[in-house]
């Protein structure tokens, strides 16, 4: 019943797809828009773009690219890199994202999370939580793509956000983004397990029992990938029939 | 033409980008002669329920839906926190709701261990045919982001309910209005088919 999300991560400077999948047939694999129906055809259950340059002065491709995007694709959209105020959360949902993901700006000033949610309802709010491990059991908020330590504890911040209105957690395990080794499951279940609202395990994926084990060990409600799909290790499909096998309900199509 | 209204809330471009994909006629508009001339509204909404009401009441379209919906029965789609303020109110706030169908909006309760909001795609079971829904496969899903939930008076206004934890009302109907706390414009193919009824809802006939 309770249907786990397989989500893919594109990553995105100036409207364009920097790491996306070769999907077959895709006339241009460099746009979104493109990746996006692909990934809407494949079965992905939600789509996040990932800003990965996130300058203020190319907002305006985000904003396009979601226009673009929502005017194609009926699915979930998530936009998060370089979000800092209630106004870039309104520009991007009007432009057509579902949800838009808070990063190091809610950890400069957490306020933020709850004016957002306050204004936009915490359905639409995701805060992405970058960790990672200083200590058995003891996990750390980086922020700036991993550079910058911050001293927060990250399940305490994760309850932090939540309590101010952050509907959605996306957490990435810094220690395993890029590995293939598998999610960091302490990390995600002591995450997952401190929040009542729904925790996106990210970071680390590079077989298809990663994906189990982050719902089944790390409680995770979705998963997020990017690597596994983008170099067409697996496809879509085969991950939620995996997942599926292993017992855990999926929408299939 | 399908109007849907603009009063500041929500996700409206998914709305019309959907409904012009099956080939209706879709504007957005929150101009209350634009709204009276349409053939079928859309009341989309997203975020909390306070705000949603003191934006359509500060809007000023609240007698213009009420003629539209009650007098006039005109084909009206509600959908997520459009299909909430159908009803009297909600738990989530102290605001009056538009009141036309008897519901009130009840929080998810956190003793499940489930995680609120409930944002995932689940699936409907129908109470009551003859509805929009009847073409829905047995694989359709549809896609939720909700923390509060319809709770109607009435069981014939109840045409589906969905399970989390609790099972809850997930589509509701009076007559010629409908609600439905998904989202059919982020429902892929299966939100599709609801549009593409809903743009033919009501056709043959006056509007039941």
């Amino acid at each position: 019943m309770l249907k786990t999300r397989i989500i893919p991560c594109l990553d995105v400077a100036d409207g364009r797809v920097v790491k996306g999948v070769n999907f077959v047939d895709l006339i241009d694999a460099g746009d979104p828009v493109e990746q996006a129906k692909a990934y809407d055809a494949a079965g992905a259950d939600e789509l996040c773009f990932l800003d990965i340059h996130a300058t203020h002065e190319n907002r305006g491709t985000m904003y396009d690219l979601a226009t673009r995007t929502a005017e194609q694709c009926f699915m979930p959209l998530t936009i998060g890199g370089g979000v800092r105020t209630v106004e870039d959360v309104r520009n991007l949902l009007l432009a057509g994202a579902d949800k838009v993901s808070f990063n190091s700006a809610a950890v400069a000033d957490p306020d933020v999370v709850a004016r957002a949610a306050d204004r936009f309802g915490s359905q639409c709010i995701v805060v992405a939580i970058d960790a990672k491990t200083v200590a058995p059991g003891k996990w750390e908020i980086f922020t700036h793509g991993g550079r910058k330590p911050t001293g927060i504890d990250a399940v305490e911040f994760a309850r932090m956000v939540v309590a101010k209105g952050a509907g959605e957690i996306l957490l990435t395990s810094m220690d395993r983004d890029g590995t293939k080794s598998g999610f960091n499951l302490p990390l995600t279940r002591a995450v997952a397990d401190a929040v009542p609202v729904p925790v996106i395990a990210s970071g680390g994926v590079g077989t298809l029992d990663h994906l189990v084990e982050g719902v089944t060990e790390g409680h995770a409600s979705a998963v997020l990938a990017a690597s596994i799909f983008h170099f067409g290790t697996y496809s879509i499909a085969e991950a939620k029939a995996h997942m599926a096998a292993a017992g855990i309900p999926m929408r299939l199509n | 033409m399908i109007v849907i209204v603009d009063y500041g809330v929500g996700n409206l471009m998914s709305v019309r980008n959907m409904a012009r994909k099956v080939g209706a006629q879709a504007t957005i508009s929150g101009d209350a002669d634009e709204i009276a001339a349409a053939d079928r509204i859309i009341l989309p909404g997203v975020g909390h329920f306070n705000y949603g009401m003191e934006r359509l009441r500060a809007s000023g379209l609240v007698d213009v839906l009420n003629k539209a919906a009650l007098e006039d029965k005109k084909p009206f789609l509600g959908i997520c926190l459009g299909a909430q303020i159908l009803g009297k109110g909600s738990e989530e706030g102290d605001a009056p709701g538009l009141g036309w169908i008897d519901m009130e909006c009840t929080r998810f309760p956190r003793a499940d261990h489930l995680p609120v909001p409930h944002m995932m795609w689940n699936e409907l079971e129908i109470k009551q045919p003859g509805t929009m829904l009847d073409s829905a496969s047995d694989q359709a899903r549809y896609y939720f982001v909700h923390s509060y939930y319809m709770n109607c008076a009435a069981p014939e206004n109840v045409v589906a309910t969905t399970r989390y934890g609790v099972e809850f009302t997930s589509v509701v109907k009076q007559g010629n209005i409908m609600g439905m706390q998904f989202h059919p414009e982020k429902s892929l193919k299966y939100g599709m088919e609801i549009i593409r009824a809903f743009n033919e809802f009501g056709t043959a006939g006056p509007a039941q």
